[in-house]
């Protein structure tokens, strides 16, 4: 009982990181059939956000009493900085590549590589100050009326907005290089994101002891996923982002506007990415990178689970996540170790965690051989093209 | 009609001259580095046509050509270590010893014949890309999924390597440089000499070979693949016959070009093997052309050229320039460099600067000097 309440929370907590992390890329596959090789660099600036977050309540006197409480504000930052580089990614390259998705992978893949070296190269004072630059700049023309912006004065008014948010941008860069050095030099090594005191330990629950930070995973997913589904099931733009999901050109018959959901959708699922970068960057030391070693698990899950379709999302994650525990640490020989000899040295081959995706994605394989559009296929006309 | 009758014959006849001739003398006109990294980038040109054929010409864009490029390359390093391993104890290769191994594990041994390790080294990556492909391909996965997929396959096999050090060890990989061949050492001047035209006559094989692969009846089935799928099933072709044997063909293309990159390069390791190698070999394709056969050994030759240079002077600046080029190619040239030429680009971008003449005639008819239009 012990052992299988052990084994089911590692799996939870292994899946839980990867459904996060994959929930965002399947909501983007979902909808513009677009798999986003730089879903894991996302996920990387989601993590440096957390580390610069933390360095900031570090530092600065006034925020200084409120640090125990900088993951809960490192989660929306992330969520901001990647929906924001998000966003610039669709509008300069993914929208001149729909329909050729195996183009705007190789795109994204080009994006990745420049983010990487982004981080390595660019003071991170300086990097944040041009997210925010960014930020204001892609938002700020939602606050003013479209009489004005579509006026006679219309060009020199948004080159107003992106030459202030270019200020504010390198007022940050500067205020924040100054207030904290670590962050005024560029470097590629890898930082560490260390938890709040609270965090730390575990909790105690009939003999076994469950981590503190793993707990936290599991509910920033759990509330991520439930906001998602609130999101999609409930509000008027998420009502849309299923219509286009399902049909695109009926819905732009019908009046919805495909490039305003393509953007949502895409902010969203990128911010998400960052939500994952704060659970990533509890787990591990962070490095550019760090989203590598999680992006073929979220494309396993991907798979798996099928296209566009949130249950299959979760399941995938959650059975990856269980058998990852189940193979990798071994579990299998402890719940029976007297089984045959062959089956024994072969799981015991198998069990090490890179050894256990290998026979993960072997598992993949062969159930694709029996669905292979995944666990919960789209269903309809518009399958095949 | 004699080869010799036509304009365009003697030009090509120049230029294979030219070729030939360059091949011929490469080796006393650059010195030993830059001869030797030559001779790697010709050998990356056979796997970039491999891709060329899976993506340019049946459209499917496999990111993971590195698992047969490092099978072909294993195969080649393990065959020389085993040939030189008779000064070390049990005459098993020195690594073995490290992980207390004493005997050869037994799917080695058939590596010790050099006629077994010269057919295993494309047969063998064939066979595996044949049977992965025909796994997928039978269950119509296509398109993204199946990127998805061979890069998924591409870090198991990374894993896989990398974690068994008894067997292959592991992360460290085979060293080819300090083994015999033929009384002398691979890594020596004289056997990298030969590398280098070995695997300047291979790339030109190879390219006869895909040449030949697409010219006929097949290759329009292939490009009928690319186009449209469905209708080359409904016209009574299976494709997934078609898409699996022009799989292992490129996986063959693959593990031929690891061997030599093996053995010019001095070692083969899981490194072979990572994500971002297998991207740039499709990247190689995109920038010189894709479905342009040419194109492809082109753009691994000048990109993998480019690459070292721009390493040598700004080693931080690769990365920006190289995810640049990729979404520079795949939002404006489209078509990669050969394709963009071939399809009249060169005066359209002279017309754009304003240096040559706008053609009046529409669609525009070939013009000779005068301005007349020729028939």
């Amino acid at each position: 009982m012990q052992l299988f309440l052990e084994s089911l929370f590692n799996g939870v907590a292994i899946g839980s990181v990867l459904l996060v992390a994959a929930l965002g890329l399947a909501i983007v596959f979902g909808l513009m059939g677009v798999i986003n090789l730089a879903h894991g660099e996302l996920m990387m600036l989601g993590a440096y956000s957390t580390y610069i977050t933390q360095l900031i309540f570090k530092q600065v006197s006034f925020l200084k009493p409120f640090y125990d409480s900088y993951v809960i504000v490192a989660i929306g930052i992330a969520f901001l900085v990647s929906g924001t580089v998000g966003i610039l990614l669709e509008r300069t390259v993914i929208r001149r590549l729909y329909g050729s998705p195996l183009e705007t992978l190789l795109a994204t893949w080009g994006v990745s590589l420049i983010l990487q070296q982004f981080v390595r190269s660019v003071p991170l004072a300086y990097a944040s100050g041009l997210v925010i630059a960014l930020f204001f700049g892609l938002f700020s023309p939602l606050f003013i009326s479209d009489d004005l912006l579509h006026g006679a004065k219309g060009k020199l008014i948004r080159a107003f907005t992106w030459g202030f948010s270019a200020l504010l941008g390198v007022a940050t860069g500067g205020i924040l290089s100054s207030l904290v050095s670590k962050l005024s030099r560029a470097s590629a090594r890898n930082v560490d994101v260390t938890a709040p005191s609270w965090m730390r330990g575990g909790i105690d629950f009939v003999g076994i002891t469950f981590p503190k930070t793993r707990l936290l995973i599991i509910l920033i997913t759990l509330i991520s996923v439930l906001v998602v589904i609130f999101f999609l099931d409930k509000t008027a733009w998420g009502i849309r982002i299923r219509a286009v999901t399902q049909n695109r050109p009926m819905s732009d018959c019908l009046g919805i506007s495909t490039e305003t959901v393509d953007i949502i959708t895409f902010g969203i699922g990128s911010g998400l990415a960052g939500v994952a970068g704060v659970a990533v960057s509890l787990l591990g030391s962070v490095g550019p990178n760090v989203g590598g070693n999680y992006i073929v698990g979220c494309f396993m899950v991907v798979v798996l689970g099928g296209v566009g379709n949130l249950l299959g999302t979760i399941l995938a994650s959650f059975s990856i996540g269980i058998m990852t525990d189940l193979i990798g640490a071994g579990r299998l020989l402890t719940i029976w170790p007297d089984m045959p000899s062959p089956l024994y040295s072969t799981i015991d081959f198998f069990a090490t965690t890179s050894m256990a995706r290998v026979m993960i994605f072997a598992l993949i394989v062969i159930f694709l051989q029996f669905r292979p559009t995944g666990m919960f296929p789209q269903k309809g006309r518009m399958v095949e093209s | 009609m004699s080869i010799f009758s036509t304009k365009k014959s003697w030009i090509n006849l120049t230029i294979w001259a030219l070729v030939i001739a360059l091949i011929i003398a490469a080796p006393s006109v650059l010195p030993v580095f830059r001869l030797n990294l030559l001779g790697r980038y010709l050998s990356l040109a056979i796997v970039a046509l491999g891709v060329d054929l899976i993506w340019g010409f049946t459209g499917m864009l496999s990111l993971g050509q590195g698992i047969f490029f490092a099978l072909g390359g294993y195969c080649a390093a393990m065959f020389l270590q085993l040939n030189s391993a008779g000064e070390f104890p049990n005459g098993i290769p020195e690594f073995f010893g490290l992980y207390g191994v004493e005997k050869l594990p037994f799917f080695w041994e058939p590596f010790k014949s050099s006629i077994f390790t010269l057919i295993s080294i494309w047969l063998l990556p064939a066979i595996i890309a044949g049977f992965l492909g025909y796994l997928v391909f039978r269950n119509r996965i296509k398109g993204v999924y199946f990127s998805i997929l061979t890069q998924a396959a591409l870090l198991v096999f990374f894993n896989f390597f990398n974690g068994q050090q008894k067997l292959i060890n592991g992360t460290n990989g085979l060293k080819t440089d300090v083994t015999q061949l033929f009384g002398q050492m691979v890594g020596s001047e004289i056997m990298q000499r030969w590398f280098f035209w070995i695997s300047a006559v291979l790339v030109i094989l190879a390219w006869f070979f895909a040449r030949w692969i697409v010219r006929d009846r097949f290759g329009n089935i292939l490009i009928g693949i690319r186009d449209d799928e469905a209708r080359v099933r409904f016209t009574g072709y299976n494709p997934v016959v078609f898409k699996t044997i022009i799989f292992s063909i490129a996986g063959g293309f693959a593990g031929i070009s690891g061997a030599l990159y093996t053995v010019q390069s001095g070692i083969v390791s899981p490194q072979f093997m990572t994500v971002p190698f297998s991207i740039e070999m499709v990247v190689w394709v995109a920038v010189g052309g894709r479905g342009t056969l040419l194109g492809a050994i082109l753009g691994a030759v000048f990109i993998n050229y480019a690459k070292s240079l721009v390493s040598e002077a700004l080693p931080a600046s690769w990365m920006f320039i190289q995810g640049g080029l990729f979404i520079l190619v795949v939002t404006a040239l489209p078509e990669g460099v050969l394709g963009w030429i071939r399809k009249d680009g060169l005066r359209k971008l002279l017309f754009l600067i304003g240096i040559n003449k706008k053609l009046e005639t529409y669609p525009s008819l070939e013009v000779d000097e005068q301005g007349e239009v020729k028939s």
